[in-house]
C-alpha cells in the first residue's frame, strides 16, 4: 500500500448538495492529479460535472495536472456567485 | 491598510474604513434584491470556502492599490441567510482624489464577483431554491 495516496476533498455549494456530503477520502495512486480525483468522483456518484471548476489544493489555486501528494486537501470549486 | 473579512453578521458601513484623512472615500454596498430572473427573491444563502476566499481578496484588494494608488481597501462579504434589503457584500476605496477611489471600488468588486470562491442560494417565494451558476 506504500504507493496509495490519501486524498480528502471537501465539497460546497452545488456540488455538496448533488453528492449529499460535505467531504470524503479517496485512494488515490501515486502520480495521480486532482482530474484523476474528479473523474473518481463522477464515476462513484454518477454524476456529470467540472468542465468549468477550478481546483484547490491545500488552500491554494492549483493547476489541474499537478501530482497529488499523501494527505492532500482538495476542493472542486465551481463558478463564484459572491457578491 | 487593507481587509478582506468574511463575515456571519449583519455589516454596517459606517464602521469601515473610517479613520483614514484622505480626500476620497468611495463605497459600494451590495444588497439583496426582491427579484432574480423572473423569479420572488425570498431570502439568499450565501457560502463560502473561507480560506481561499480570504487570501483571493486579500490579493484583489492589493491589486487594487498598486493599480489605483488607493490609500486604504477594504471588503467585508457576508455569508449565511440574508433577507431581501440586507446587505451582502461592502466594499471601501479610498485615495486622495475621487477618480481613484471610483475606479479601484469598482475594480475590486468586479474582481470579487468573478475571483474569491463564495456561492449564493436563491430562496423564492414559491419555496424553490437555486445555486445561481455564475460565469464560469
Amino acid at each position: 500500500m506504500e504507493n496509495t495516496l490519501q486524498i480528502r476533498v471537501i465539497y460546497f455549494a452545488k456540488l455538496r448538495d448533488l453528492i449529499g456530503l460535505d467531504e470524503e477520502i479517496f485512494s488515490m495512486e501515486e502520480g495521480d492529479d486532482p482530474s484523476d480525483v474528479l473523474a473518481s468522483i463522477k464515476k462513484k456518484h454518477k454524476i456529470d460535472v467540472g468542465a468549468n471548476f477550478k481546483i484547490a489544493v491545500n488552500d491554494e489555486f492549483s493547476k489541474w495536472d499537478i501530482k497529488l501528494n499523501n494527505g492532500d486537501r482538495l476542493v472542486f470549486i465551481p463558478p463564484v456567485t459572491g457578491g | 491598510m487593507k481587509e478582506f473579512k468574511i463575515t456571519s453578521n449583519l455589516i454596517d458601513s459606517q464602521t469601515i474604513g473610517e479613520s483614514s484623512s484622505i480626500g476620497a472615500r468611495s463605497v459600494f454596498e451590495g444588497t439583496v434584491r426582491d427579484n432574480n430572473d423572473g423569479h420572488n427573491v425570498k431570502k439568499l444563502e450565501y457560502e463560502c470556502y473561507e480560506p481561499l476566499a480570504i487570501k483571493e481578496g486579500n490579493i484583489i484588494l492589493s491589486e487594487a492599490i498598486e493599480k489605483f494608488g488607493l490609500i486604504d481597501a477594504f471588503c467585508t462579504h457576508r455569508i449565511g441567510t440574508l433577507e431581501v434589503g440586507e446587505t451582502a457584500v461592502i466594499v471601501v476605496a479610498t485615495s486622495g482624489h475621487r477618480d481613484e477611489a471610483f475606479k479601484g471600488c469598482r475594480y475590486i468588486i468586479d474582481e470579487v464577483k468573478c475571483r474569491v470562491p463564495i456561492w449564493k442560494k436563491e430562496h423564492y417565494q414559491d419555496g424553490e431554491t437555486e445555486w445561481l451558476k455564475g460565469a464560469g
